[in-house]
């Protein structure tokens, strides 16, 4: 049995940190061997070996959650060799199995986020005059969200100059890998979820709901070498193609 | 007469020997017809008559298992004709099936211990309340409106699909989202390449557009079929992207009802899907199944399925693929669905065109009737979401789409209705009439609400709306003039007066007030769509008067340059309604307008059509005969109509259509004891309906009649006055008959008629007809058309000729002509006639003309026409008389004999043996068997008959019982010696 974290750099550091990618070896989590037959021959036919496990963590190693992403992936894999005699082959067969982290204790504090987005409000604009003027208000339950559960909230379009084109909600993970040379840290969208589609109503809060995909989120994690975690955009966008960005970490967590 | 007696012997050698004793007796036939007593005969030849029980057993009655059960039950079968179906309590089993209940579950009611006993009824009454908990018949189903909407918005633009069937790609793009664009569009276009199906096809017209639709509902169903879920899915899914398109928009209902289709079709898919993998040990789920019931491999696909969907990234798609699998939720929790129900509702706020939301709004509600009609509130919320959004459609961005699209307001805002419509009636399906006064007071607040008004009065119930109609009225005067057309408002009003009634009190105002407003319509089709409405309501509640105010109306408004033309079915519909209500005709042709209200149908398939269902209605409605001079001059205009429309391309079918109408119409009247009147209104007729045959056969019976009925009056002495009328009534018939184009229809009426003016002692006119019969018959054709084949004629012809023949017993002599001077003609025209080769009608008829002639030899004849002196009383049995009876009789033995004898070859010695048989059975009936050479004649053909073994051992030796039988009888004795002298030929 085997579990390792591994680190890869996207193709867009790399260059800048190629020294680094060479440093960014697989961490090892989990090692352990045994003996499942002792040397001998097996029956004919079929012959089922029952095995088992402790799940003992390499030194002071944390046991994280299965999880495959663009730049960390964290994988547990079995593998299983049978040696035999000089004249044949050894035989080999490598399985992974899924590690799901049991649910954290305690509740989850809600952390409800009250967001207002106004040309004001607004970095990075190099024209504030020619923006349109609107008033986006709204509120996300709760930042802190149980990976089943939907990450819920409302939104209200007061008033908007310009006519609204469409409003996504965009999920984006965010892994970073680091050692002490430096770190790289990588975006990734995971998903995108359109929850206005055209010019809405004024002053009517349409829902903000998003389920997090099965395979593309896991517990927010932040360990000393790599860090996963993921953030939500509001993307307003507006008829004259101006886009509006609000953003906001979201911390995930299995109950 | 010249019958040819010239034999050629030489061509029967086998049975000449046979011949030549048979043919010297003939003469000796007739002169020894048997004596008849036929008063005596009829008493001894009647049979005992047995008292009918009808209790038991009628063989017209429907066999039912009941029959057997109780005899009360029978009893009530036997009375009404349709006892089949209503002593259908029944226990059989495989009726049971067809019943509609499946096997399964009448297997799963007959195993429930409380309804077993009436098992099929149990189960009936179960799934009875299976529906009630669901939605009963009286919820308008979607299937209904389908159609319709359909039909009503229609364009004739050019539509576009565009399906990306690779990816989402779509407005991926233009909508830019920020990580890793080009990487991600790269990808994708990897897959579409892949999946090479990116399509986008252009300038299809609407009916490609709806096969295109077709195409992808079939594709659909093989992807799921052949196992690509994930090919079905995108294909769902990118037609349901097609609902967020809303160019062209005047089709958009017609496009949600397509693409709609599809998803019900998806949604059924996975529900069946997953559905089946709930099936442990082959035993189904039942109906209400819980959640625990359902196993993990199921509850997993089942949330694959809906994370799947989830991450939609388009909102309309997602919206509608959940919405379409909603039913799905059952196999995860029990309150699945009552959660997801409002989450879908407020998701749609997210739609920002009011029209693809309404759509939604609708789309959502149809599903949540389906599935869980208990849930009002999301409904409710649905509606109100939708007041709240009420303000966009007059929004800038709604108005500019206008522009672009070039589509007026009132145009854009009845797209709404079908959708509104839907919603409102779900809401008010069985909902209190609380809720419905809060729905309309919600209505109300909002500007410019004409539209939802509409919807209103076409949604909720008509009892609830007519109970309101003035406020209507008040409310539909204050809508805004530029917005939804109020014409349409007025025809939903009209559409629930017509069904349910406004307060007694409120009635005449009502219609005034409506009326005010429609009689100002300026268009002709808002008009006319209007007015078609109202008058059912006008109808339906005031007197002719006011009918007759509204259609004097409508013609004033659809008259001016042609308007009618283009409202045919709304007139029509008038007409129809104006019928329905009004069907008293003496009341009807009062109203003074309805005449020429028919005016206005000028184009000629439309005129027919209406005259067609006033005839109709007259039939089915009118009690009794009449002679109301209104009635009888409007309707022969119409049935002239009809007539008229008759030409040489109309179908038979339609010709016999209009025939048993105008029939039905003649049938109808009657002048009472003015029968001149009543003749004179025939000879009417004739001139007004001459093209259609059934119809001058219908008048030629029905001036027969009117001349037995005057017959009946005077008793049977016709004063000079009714002589003479009688004599009128034949010679119509007479001129009438001839006119006629099918043969035996004229050979019969002839007869009939005949017989008629010979009851009526108008005995040259019967010799007449009589002749005119008889100088007809070489015309008939070999073959004739029966119901459209061709059939040989000889049956009809034998037929026809055999009930003359009877008729002609009784026909006196002509003083000027010679003795049986008919019998004699009919017999020189069957000579002639060139019958088939190998038939022996002929020779069967002349066997029948010696039933007559033996007849007519007996004192008394069997039957008279009362105050008619027959043959009988004529001649008094004057040896003359009889000698020419003899004569001719002779000549029609030897043609018998002959044609027995050119039947002596190999190939027709069977049909010689039946002829042989069937003469000898008629000497035996009518002849004298005392006399001794009839007798060897008879006993001649005996061996003939039997001589080739062809005669039937059976009927031979029935014959023999039947004489020795006979002998029995007194003066019967010699029956005894003939018996002995016919031997019975055993076969070997």
């Amino acid at each position: 049995m085997e579990g390792s974290v591994n680190l890869q750099l996207s193709a867009k550091n790399v260059g800048v940190f190629e020294a680094f990618c060479n440093t960014a070896k697989p961490i090892q989590i989990i090692n352990s061997t045994i003996e499942m037959v002792k040397p001998g021959k097996l029956p004919s036919g079929k012959t089922e070996i029952p095995f088992e496990f402790p799940l003992q963590m390499k030194g002071n190693k944390v046991l994280y959650e299965t999880y495959h992403g663009v730049f960390v992936n964290i994988q547990y894999m079995l593998r299983c060799d049978m040696r035999r005699s000089l004249l044949a082959k050894d035989l080999t067969k490598t399985c992974e199995f899924i590690v799901h982290s049991l649910s954290q204790k305690g509740k989850l504090l809600p952390s409800p986020v009250d967001f207002t987005i106004t040309p004001e409000t607004l970095q990075n604009v190099k024209e504030r005059a020619s923006l349109p003027k609107f008033l986006i208000r709204g509120h996300l339950n709760s930042t802190n969200c149980v990976i089943t559960q939907p990450l819920t909230g409302e939104l209200v379009v007061e008033s908007a100059e310009a006519a609204v084109k469409s409003i996504e909600l965009q999920l984006v993970r965010v892994e970073t890998c680091g050692c002490a040379e430096g770190y790289a840290r990588d975006a990734t969208e995971i998903q995108n979820i359109q929850i206005a589609d055209g010019d809405i109503c004024r002053g009517l809060p349409i829902p903000i709901h998003m389920v997090f995909p099965r395979l593309f989120t896991c517990p927010t994690l932040e360990t000393t070498n790599f860090k996963v975690e993921f953030e939500v955009n509001i993307v307003v966008l507006l008829h004259d193609d101006h886009l509006i960005t609000e953003n906001f970490p979201l911390k995930l967590c299995r109950m | 007469m010249s019958v040819c007696v010239d034999v050629g012997y030489a061509s029967f050698l086998v049975c000449g020997y046979l011949y030549a004793y048979i043919l010297s007796p003939h003469s000796y036939f007739l002169r020894h017809a048997r004596a008849r007593n036929y008063v005596s005969e009829s008493e001894m030849c009647k049979l005992e008559s047995i008292p009918l029980d009808f209790g038991d057993y009628h063989p017209l009655k429907p066999i039912t298992v009941t029959e057997s059960k109780t005899k009360k039950m029978t009893r009530k079968g036997s009375t009404s004709s349709t006892s089949s179906s209503s002593s259908s309590s029944m226990m059989d089993p495989l009726s049971s099936v067809l019943d509609g209940t499946d096997p399964l579950s009448l297997f799963a009611a007959a195993a429930d211990p409380v309804t077993t006993a009436p098992s099929t009824d149990g189960a009936r009454r179960k799934r009875d309340k299976d529906e009630s908990s669901a939605v009963g018949s009286d919820f308008e189903p979607w299937s209904s409106k389908r159609g319709e909407i359909l039909a009503r918005y229609t364009t004739t633009e050019k539509l576009s699909i565009n399906l990306y069937m690779g990816s989402e790609k779509g407005k991926a793009t233009t909508t830019g989202s920020a990580v890793s664009e080009k990487v991600r569009t790269r990808l994708e276009e990897l897959d579409d390449l892949e999946e090479g199906s990116q399509k986008e096809l252009l300038n299809l017209t609407q009916q490609d557009y709806m096969n295109r639709i077709e195409e992808l509902n079939q594709s659909l169903k093989d992807a799921w079929s052949s196992d690509q879920k994930v090919k079905a899915l995108k294909i769902v899914i990118q037609c349901s992207k097609l609902l967020s398109d809303t160019t062209v928009i005047q089709f958009y209902p017609s496009k949600f009802v397509l693409i709609t289709d599809i998803l019900d079709t998806f949604g059924k898919l996975v529900y069946e899907r997953i559905l089946s993998m709930c099936v442990d040990n082959r035993v189904s789920l039942p109906d209400n199944f819980s959640p625990e019931s359902v196993n993990d491999t199921a509850k997993e696909t089942c949330l694959n399925w809906f994370f799947k969907i989830a991450s939609i990234r388009e909102l309309i798609p997602r919206f509608y693929v959940e919405a379409a699998i909603l039913k799905c939720n059952k196999f995860l929790s029990k309150t699945g669905i009552s959660e997801c129900l409002p989450r879908l509702t407020s998701m749609i706020r997210g739609i920002g065109d009011p029209l693809v939301a309404v759509y939604a709004r609708a789309y959502l509600c149809r599903v949540g009737m389906e599935v869980a009609p208990q849930l009002k509130e999301s409904l409710n919320k649905n509606f109100f979401d939708f007041l709240l959004t009420f303000k966009q459609i007059h929004g800038d961005t709604v108005q500019n789409q206008l522009v672009v699209q070039c589509v007026e307001i009132p145009l854009y805002l009845t797209l709404y209705s079908p959708a509104i419509d839907w919603i409102l009636q779900c809401i008010a399906y069985h909902a209190p009439d609380v809720l419905l006064t809060e729905m309309m007071e919600r209505c109300k607040k909002l500007g410019n609400n004409a539209l939802l008004l509409n919807s209103v009065m076409s949604a909720f119930r008509a009892e609830f709306i007519a109970a309101r109609s003035m406020d209507f009225i008040a409310m539909i005067k204050e809508c805004d003039e530029s917005g939804f057309p109020k014409h349409l408002l007025f025809r939903s009003l009209g559409l629930n007066l017509a069904l349910a009634d406004p307060p007694e009190n409120d009635r005449l105002q009502i219609l005034n007030e409506a009326w005010k407003v429609i009689t100002k319509l300026k268009n002709p089709q808002d008009y006319i769509n209007c007015a078609e409405v109202w008058v059912e309501y006008t109808c339906r509640h005031f007197t002719k008067r006011e009918v007759n105010t509204v259609l004097a109306d409508v013609i004033k408004h659809m008259t001016p340059d042609r308007a009618f033309e283009d409202a045919y079915p709304q007139l029509q519909s008038i007409i129809q309604k104006v019928i329905t209500y009004i069907y008293d005709f003496a009341l009807l042709f009062s109203v003074e307008k309805f005449l020429p209200f028919l005016d206005m149908f000028q184009k000629e398939s439309v005129r027919v059509e209406v005259c067609k269902c006033i005839m109709e209605s007259f039939i089915k409605h009118q009690q009794e005969s009449t002679k109301d001079p209104v009635i009888l001059n409007a309707l022969l205009h119409i049935c002239k109509t009809m007539h008229d429309s008759v030409n040489a391309l109309t179908l038979e079918d339609e010709k016999r259509m209009l025939a048993t109408l105008i029939n039905g119409f003649i049938k109808m009247v009657s002048f009472g004891r003015d029968f001149e009147q009543q003749l004179s209104f025939y000879v009417e007729a004739r001139s007004m309906f001459c093209n259609l045959e059934p119809v001058l056969v219908q008048l030629i019976h029905s001036v027969n009649q009117l001349a037995m009925e005057t017959r009946r009056v005077m008793k049977g002495n016709h004063s000079r006055k009714t002589a003479a009328f009688v004599r009128a009534c034949v010679a119509f018939c007479f001129i009438t008959i001839p006119s006629l184009s099918s043969i035996f229809t004229r050979l019969n009426l002839y007869l009939h008629s005949g017989q008629v003016a010979l009851a009526n002692q108008c005995l040259s006119q019967a010799d007449a007809f009589f002749k005119a019969a008889v100088s007809l018959v070489p015309e008939v054709p070999k073959m004739i058309s029966v119901d459209g084949k061709m059939r040989p004629s000889d049956a009809f012809l034998l037929e026809f000729l055999c009930n003359f023949f009877s008729t002609l017993l009784v026909v006196p002599d002509h003083p000027e002509q010679g003795v049986l001077f008919l019998v004699r003609g009919l017999l020189n025209v069957i000579q002639d006639y060139t019958w088939e080769d190998n038939s022996d009608d002929k020779v069967r008829i002349y066997t029948n003309v010696l039933h007559l002639l033996s007849a007519m030899t007996q004192e008394t004849f069997i039957y008279h026409v009362d105050k008619v002196d027959s043959n009988d009383t004529l001649y008094g049995g004057d040896s003359k008389f009889l000698a020419e009876i003899n004569k001719l009789s002779e000549t029609v033995v030897s043609q018998i004999l002959d044609h027995l004898k050119t039947l002596g070859k190999e190939e027709t010695l069977k049909r010689q043996s039946q002829l042989a048989h069937y003469f000898f059975n008629t000497i035996l009936a009518h002849g004298d068997l005392r006399n001794n050479r009839l007798n060897q004649l008879s006993v001649n053909l005996w061996n003939l008959a039997q001589k080739h073994g062809f005669a039937d051992t059976k009927t031979m030796v029935k014959t023999l019982e039947y004489i020795k039988r006979r002998s029995k009888q007194p003066e019967m004795s010699h029956f005894t010696d003939l018996a002995l002298r016919l031997p019975l030929q055993s076969r070997t």
